[in-house]
Order: C-alpha cells, then sequence, then structure tokens
C-alpha cells in the first residue's frame, strides 16, 4: 500500500514514504518533513496558511496530492531566506512589524514573493490584488503591503 | 524520516532551559514542581539565574498582540536590564501566577501593572542588599545592565541573588520609574517574536510535539443537538493507522498514528446520529430574541424621568439596532496537545486565553483533582476572545485519556465555524425625546441580550459527552457602554438579560461594548440629525466638562479628519457614487480608554456597493508601553471590526451552522482595507489602560453615520451588505 515520494526541499533531496498519495503535500511537508512554516488553516485553498512554492510557482499546498509534487522542487518559508540571509520580504515584514500573530505570515510573505519574482516593481493596487486570497484576521493588511512595497524597492 | 526536525530540537532545548534555569526540568509531561504563583509574590514574577538572566512569568498570554515584549520592556525597564538578557513564560498553571483570563484589555493595565510592581520591588529589594555587599547607602547607588555601580565598587544581580528565588511580597507602592527616566518603556521597540515567524522559525501550538503522540480528530454531529446512537468502526477499517474509536453520548472521536489517517478517519466514519433540530429560523432571529424570557434584569444608568422627558418632548426619535452572530473565525483552527502521565496527571498544551481556569475545567470535566492537571499556554493563531482552543484541549484530553498516550487533535475548518461558541445576536432599542433646540432631554434604551458575564464556557467535549460542566451560559461582560459618557438630563439604559440564546455563546474581541456604542452612537447621530445640527458639535455640546480627555480625543480627530461642520446627511445625492462621513466616540466601559473616529464611505446608489476609502482614529489609552504596538492594535481593531460590520453573518438553518469556510462566512480582503490616519495620544505620566479592544467599539457607528450622511438612508443591522444598502436605497 506504502510508496515513496521524493522530492527536493529547501534545496534538499528528500525520500517520504505515504500510504495515500491523495494526502496533501502540507501534511507531509508538516509531519513528514519537519517545516512547520506552512500551516493549515482551511484545507480547502481558501485562506492561503498553507502556501509554498512548487516550482517556482505559488501554491496551496493544502490542495496539492503529494504524489503531485514529485521530482518537484519545493520550497517553504524556511528556504525563502534565513536570519543571516534573509529575503527581501522577510527583512521587510520585520522593518515593518507587519505581523500580529502571523500565522498568515506564511502565505502573505510566499504569496509577495511569487509576485514580486514576476513583478518587481508593482503597484500598491496590484501587490493587493495578488493578495486577495489571503485572510488575515488580526487586521495586518496596511503593514503587510507597506513591507511588500519596501521589499519592491529594496 | 524523523519526524523532529533540527528546528524542533532546537526548540524543545529552548524550552528546557527557561526551566532548568529555575532548577524546574519537566522530566515528562507530568512531574512538574510547583513554584510560588500567588499573585501578591515577587517570586510569582520574577526569577534571576546564575547568569544573570531574567525570567518573567506572567498569568497574561500574548495572543498575537506582541504583549510579550511589552511585558520584556516593563520587566527591563525597573530592574534596568537589557531586554535580551529576558525570557517570558505566560499562561503555565504551574508556573505563572493566576492573573486571569487574557481578556477585556486588561493585559498591561492590570497584569503589567502587576508585573511592574513585583519588578520595582525586586529592584528595590536588590539596592538594599547591593548597599549592604558594598558599603555604600542605596540612594548612592545605579544599576546599569544588571550591574549595581556605587562607590567605586559594583556587584551583579547575579552575585546577589543569581539562583535563590525572592521570598518577599509585591509591594505596590514600589517607586517605579519616573517618566523622564524611562528609556526603554515608552518606545517602540521591535517585538521579539516577529523574526522567527518571518523565519519559519516560531513554535506555534500546532507546531508542538510529544515522543510518542498520536494525532486525533473530533467527529462532530451534524446536528448541533444530535446524539450518536450507533457508530460503525468497520467503516474505517480500511485506513491503516487508524488506533481508536471513541464514543461517548455525543461525543465521537478517532485517534491515529498520523495526522491524514486522523482526518480520513474522521471523514470516513459511519456515524448514525439522531434528528434535531432546535435552532431558531434565522430569517426570524430577532423576533425569537424578543420572545426569548428574561431571566435578570439589569439598570445600568438611571436619572430624571426620561419616560416623561420623551413623552413631553417637542420631537421624539426612536430606533432599533441589531448586531448578527459571529464566529471568531481563528485563521488557526484549534488545536491541542494532551498527556497523561505515569502518574495519571494531565498535562496540556494550548493556546487557551485562560489556563487556570481551564484547568479547573478539565479536571471538572474528568473528574480529577485539580492539582492532578497542569496547562501550558503556546502561541495559536490570533485569538480575540475565548475561541475553542479550550474545547480542542477537552477533546484531546478525552482522547489521551482512552488511548493512553499523548494525543493532538486540531481542528478542522468546519469544526472552528460550526463549533467555537459565537457572538450571540444584540438587540437595542432606542427611544429619545428633542426640545426646540434639538438638545435631548430624555434617553432610553433597551438592550436584549443573554445573561452571564465573563466566567468559563463550557467545554464542547463536556457538553456532547454527558460530563460535568458548569452548565451555565457565559457571553462575556456585554452590559458596558449601554450607558452614556454623555450628560444628558434624563437616562434610563436597561439590560433585559436573555435566558438562552441560540449558540453557546462567549466573548468577541469589544463583546456587548461594541455592539452597545454601535447603538448609542448611530442613535446619538439620529438625534443630531433630526437636530439639524453638525454630529461632532452635537456631540461636544453633551460631553461632560469634567471630561478633558474625551472632548480632547473628539476635537483632534475631527481636526485631523478636515471635518467639515454641517448637519448630515450631505445635501449633492445626484451622482451614482454617494460620498459621506460620520463620526463617533466612546470612553470604553465609561472609565478608560478613549477613542473618536471619523469613517469616510462610498456608496454606489445603484447597486448598494459601500466602500469605506478612509479611517481616521484618534486614540487614548494613557501611558503607552510601546507606541507601535498600540498602533497596530487599534489598526486591528478597525480592520476585524469592519470585518465584521460590513460582511459577517452567521447562518444556520435549525439543525446546524451552514456558514462552515471562508466561502459562505466571508471576511474582509486586502482591497477593502480602507487607508488609515491614526493619532495616538501618549500620556507617559498617567496610567496604563487597554488597547486591544477599544478601538473597535467606534467602527460600526462611525460606518453606518457616514453611510447616512451619504445617502440620508440609516442602516441599523449589521452587517451593512450590498443587499441590504440596496433595499434601504431603494425604500427610501
Amino acid at each position: 500500500m506504502t510508496e515513496t515520494v521524493a522530492m527536493t526541499v529547501n534545496g534538499r533531496a528528500v525520500t517520504i514514504t505515504v500510504d495515500d498519495p491523495q494526502m496533501p503535500l502540507l501534511y507531509a511537508l508538516r509531519n513528514d518533513v519537519g517545516v512547520t512554516g506552512p500551516h493549515y488553516g482551511c484545507g480547502l485553498g481558501q485562506c492561503g496558511a498553507c502556501t509554498v512554492h512548487v516550482n517556482g510557482e505559488s501554491v496551496r499546498s493544502c490542495q496539492v496530492p503529494v504524489a503531485d509534487a514529485a521530482g518537484k522542487r519545493i520550497v517553504t518559508l524556511e528556504g525563502l531566506g534565513t536570519p543571516e540571509r534573509p529575503h527581501a520580504l522577510q527583512a521587510a515584514f520585520i522593518a515593518e512589524q507587519a505581523v500580529q500573530c502571523g500565522y498568515c505570515a506564511n502565505g502573505m510573505i510566499m504569496e509577495s514573493a511569487a509576485l514580486l519574482a514576476k513583478t518587481p516593481r508593482p503597484t500598491e493596487a496590484q501587490v493587493k490584488e495578488a493578495l486577495a486570497n489571503n485572510i488575515c484576521r488580526c487586521g495586518t493588511h496596511p503593514r503587510v503591503v507597506a513591507a511588500v512595497l519596501r521589499a519592491a524597492q529594496g | 524520516m524523523n519526524a523532529i526536525s533540527k528546528r524542533g530540537l532546537l526548540k524543545a532545548g529552548g524550552a528546557m532551559m527557561v526551566a532548568f534555569s529555575i532548577g524546574l526540568r519537566p522530566k515528562g509531561a507530568a512531574a512538574w514542581t510547583e513554584k510560588p504563583v500567588a499573585g501578591d509574590e515577587v517570586a510569582a514574577f520574577l526569577s534571576i539565574d546564575a547568569q544573570g538572566g531574567v525570567t518573567v512569568y506572567i498569568g497574561k498570554v500574548d495572543l498575537g498582540t506582541g504583549i510579550r515584549t511589552g511585558f520584556m520592556q516593563i520587566a527591563a525597564e525597573e530592574l534596568d536590564v537589557p531586554m535580551a538578557r529576558i525570557r517570558v513564560v505566560e499562561g503555565d498553571t504551574a508556573l505563572t501566577p493566576d492573573q486571569g483570563p487574557t481578556y477585556g484589555s486588561l493585559s498591561i493595565q492590570n497584569g503589567g501593572v502587576a508585573l511592574r510592581a513585583a519588578a520595582a520591588t525586586a529592584r528595590r529589594e536588590l539596592l538594599n542588599m547591593a548597599a549592604e555587599r558594598l558599603g555604600t547607602p542605596a540612594a548612592q547607588l545605579s544599576v546599569a545592565d544588571g550591574v549595581v555601580s556605587g562607590g567605586g565598587r559594583s556587584v551583579s544581580y547575579a552575585d546577589l541573588v543569581g539562583g535563590r528565588a525572592f521570598t518577599m511580597k509585591v509591594d505596590t507602592n514600589a517607586p517605579i520609574k519616573a517618566p523622564g527616566a524611562r528609556r526603554i518603556v515608552g518606545q517602540s521597540v521591535a517585538r521579539v517574536d516577529i523574526p522567527d515567524k518571518v523565519f519559519g522559525r516560531f513554535e506555534y501550538v500546532h507546531d508542538f510535539k510529544r515522543p510518542g503522540m498520536l494525532h486525533g480528530r473530533p467527529v462532530r454531529p451534524p446536528a448541533m443537538g444530535a446524539t450518536a446512537q450507533s457508530v460503525d468502526e468497520s467503516s474505517i477499517r480500511g485506513i491503516p493507522g487508524v488506533v481508536r474509536v471513541v464514543h461517548q453520548g455525543a461525543f465521537v472521536g478517532v485517534v491515529a498514528e498520523t495526522e491524514w489517517a486522523a482526518i480520513r478517519a474522521a471523514r470516513d466514519l459511519k456515524v448514525t446520529w439522531s434528528n434535531w433540530a432546535g435552532l431558531p429560523d434565522q430569517a426570524r432571529i430577532w423576533e425569537h430574541v424578543r420572545a426569548t424570557p428574561v431571566a435578570q434584569v439589569q439598570v445600568t444608568s438611571d436619572r430624571g424621568n426620561p419616560a416623561a422627558a420623551i413623552q413631553g418632548a417637542t420631537r421624539r426619535v426612536s430606533g432599533t439596532y441589531d448586531f448578527a452572530i459571529h464566529t471568531h473565525g481563528s485563521m488557526g483552527p484549534s488545536c491541542a496537545v494532551a498527556e497523561f502521565g505515569a502518574d495519571g496527571k494531565l498535562t496540556t498544551w494550548s493556546a487557551s486565553q485562560a489556563t487556570h481556569n481551564l484547568r479547573k475545567q478539565l479536571a471538572m470535566m474528568l473528574g480529577m483533582p485539580v492539582e492532578q492537571v497542569r496547562c501550558v499556554y503556546l502561541e495559536g493563531a490570533g485569538c480575540y476572545g475565548r475561541n475553542g482552543h479550550e474545547d480542542a484541549a477537552a477533546d484531546a484530553a478525552l482522547l489521551a485519556r482512552a488511548v493512553g498516550r499523548p494525543v493532538r487533535v486540531q481542528w478542522m475548518r468546519a469544526d472552528e465555524h460550526v463549533w467555537d461558541p459565537k457572538g450571540p445576536p444584540h438587540l437595542v432599542d432606542l427611544r429619545a425625546g428633542l426640545d426646540a433646540q434639538g438638545n435631548i432631554v430624555g434617553w432610553e434604551a433597551d438592550a436584549f441580550i443573554p445573561k452571564g458575564a465573563g466566567g468559563n464556557v463550557d467545554l464542547t467535549a463536556a457538553e456532547l459527552g454527558g460530563l460535568p460542566r458548569e452548565n451555565q451560559i457565559h457571553p462575556g461582560n456585554i452590559i458596558h457602554n449601554l450607558a452614556l459618557p454623555y450628560a444628558f438630563p434624563a437616562i434610563k439604559t436597561t439590560c433585559h438579560r436573555l435566558d438562552t440564546t441560540p449558540f453557546r455563546p462567549s466573548w468577541i474581541r469589544t463583546p456587548g461594548r461594541m455592539q452597545n456604542t454601535y447603538a448609542n452612537e448611530a442613535f446619538l447621530d439620529e438625534c443630531a440629525a433630526a437636530a439639524n445640527a453638525d454630529p461632532v458639535e452635537y456631540r461636544l455640546r453633551v460631553m461632560p466638562a469634567d471630561d478633558p480627555r474625551g472632548r480632547e480625543v473628539l476635537e483632534r480627530v475631527a481636526r485631523l479628519a478636515n471635518w467639515q461642520t454641517r448637519p448630515s446627511p450631505q445635501q449633492d445625492r445626484s451622482g451614482e457614487i454617494l460620498r459621506g462621513r460620520g463620526v463617533t466616540f466612546v470612553k470604553y466601559e465609561l472609565v478608560r480608554t478613549y477613542v473618536a473616529a471619523v469613517a469616510e464611505v462610498e456608496v454606489n446608489r445603484r447597486t448598494g456597493a459601500i466602500r469605506v476609502t478612509r479611517f481616521f482614529c484618534t486614540h487614548d489609552c494613557g501611558q503607552m508601553i510601546n507606541p507601535d504596538a498600540v498602533k497596530a492594535q487599534v489598526e486591528g481593531n478597525i480592520i476585524h471590526t469592519l470585518s465584521r460590520t460590513l460582511k459577517e453573518e452567521l447562518t444556520f438553518d435549525r439543525s446546524t451552522v451552514t456558514s462552515r469556510d471562508w466561502g459562505s462566512y466571508q471576511v474582509i480582503t486586502f482591497p477593502e482595507v480602507p487607508e488609515m490616519v491614526i493619532e495616538l495620544i501618549d500620556r507617559p505620566a498617567e496610567r496604563p489602560w487597554g488597547a486591544g479592544e477599544p478601538a473597535a467599539a467606534i467602527v460600526p457607528s462611525a460606518v453606518t453615520n457616514a453611510i447616512f450622511d451619504a445617502t440620508g438612508v440609516r442602516l441599523r443591522s449589521v452587517p451593512f451588505t450590498t443587499q441590504k444598502m440596496r433595499a434601504a436605497l431603494q425604500g427610501a
């Protein structure tokens, strides 16, 4: 019944054993690989808390069967940057203090990183549109927008 | 692959260091040693280890507000130690004082002030000890970086007390730093938790693991009052890793080796449920509220004879305001880990805002002595009141007891939306009489709201499982701010406390205080319009002369928003897009934080679409520990409450909640968030008040007042949806 899935997570080759290839990638990352940057928020692709990059595209890892990640390059919040070498967005989120509880921050940063990769100098409206399907309950929205614009200018 | 990451090990090590530094290394979930937690003991709040590291123990927890940083600032300031040398332990029943639940905008006002007194007491003691050691009078000593110096000699805190517990009582009169001497408090210090949160290194309760831990999921009844008549365990036999199905009354749960197996098992388990349809008809919810028996009548202000004054008034105004049922809608579904030790003691890790109360509730549910239960706080997703974390802890405890291994429970999205306790429906009738000059001569308000206050919200697992519970409802202190801060000659405000409410209630950010402020401040706007008076001027007319701080926030918000003095509504209503502005004021609970706001809106006259374009706010919470953190709270209050005001509404049929996800319970999105202009009034010489809630109170009324100014139509039913606006415009 079990099968193995090999992928790259944050530059590291990993092989995991699953008994259900339909298990969402999110659970493989959190429980088998041990990266907890992506969070379970809704399991429905509605909130964005579980966002990761798969081959450079932002995807909601709660919606991707782990089998579909085979052979793919996965980057999570942990792989985006480190305190020593932060991604511009991570530095900007700190500078703007753009976090309250931070449960959504993973999705905000990963979605914005995908935006900046394609649109390095977005307008404020483009940032808001890119994040229109990312939910935040604490009300950090203006700080998140300011952080993304700051990162884009950096 | 090993599930425990390197990061996890580092985190676990860090957590152990805190305990080890005070000789309390927990060897397992259940092996713990009590330290002093009585709120009058300095040792309950502070310890200093042999390296000079300071540990703060605090009963108030960081719910994502940044309060941890604020506590560190307070301790660093009073003790003169660098913040980097301070650790904070929050909400652990074995280690921290019981300072009540983290609610009511009281964490700084009460919790922080208590910590400040403990730190000031400790500092005085340390100076006295140093004076003896150095042979120099305490008054001639100075402290920097935890080192006391004087007379050419110095001694560190670590040398004075390192590793030994403080033994004195907290002196609430111990001298605190004068405003001019403060270097850390009052500064917008960067929050200590944010770097870990943006690098994916922060350990939320959702990330917490125990050795041998299993995964559990509750299986809730499809109809909220149904019971499980039978459970077919064979229905999940094909799922590898299922360990146990637990069934007691209407409580059903599954436990599995992996999280995904638990999710599949909970999804696929065949349960035969009884029928139940005990909820009221949502379309007639307000009739239901009015027909609910009244358990208690509370008069919250009573001056003169308003009924007679209204009867004899030149002009009479009346209106009814309602506010829909809301879910907390936490971003991260409720989560907890429970573990029974070999000695039978229970430890839970959860994001409970009230671990000391949860401890008592779990002990009651499980029939255990309270001393056998330890509840530890770990941060979850943002929490704005009593949501589902305590319930997840109860689920985890029941499942862990059944399997004899640690169990982690995380709710699914629908569990959260359907089963978290709800902000109850809130209904207020208002009547006022005006004299010939438009002045209010009499004011009467009647609120129809559930009974109860801020006690323990019953655990869902106990309720479903027929296990011991308090069996009372506690919606929070929802009576405040029905009384008004204004000087009306005759007023009576009455709370009709209803015996029941359709859903298990609890407090959601600014409970009652917001709904009452909404009704009052919108109705006051109706009176101003009836008087053909400018809404700011009309409020200043009735602002008590002895309340200059109230006058100041209102006058300052008018300047901030470039308020044009004129009555509402505005006269040009010819275009498709109508624009207006509305003002609001609150003195929180009539005794603390002052907030005023001006909302600017655009209303599409054809479609009814409402857009809040700008939001101005002035805020006076007295002394601010961290102004940027206060600003973040004000921003959060405004955005969260705009979401609630414009969009949020629980929907339900006769059996259960039908708004089960973010598609059916919509919340504010980035493009809908207005520009905000916030002016914080700092008063370093005053006492600090709360900031986590008060600015929420002014949002719904500011919006409806602005809509009225734009359109001449008054919305009195939250949420102010496009459909309601369009219908109101068509009826106008």
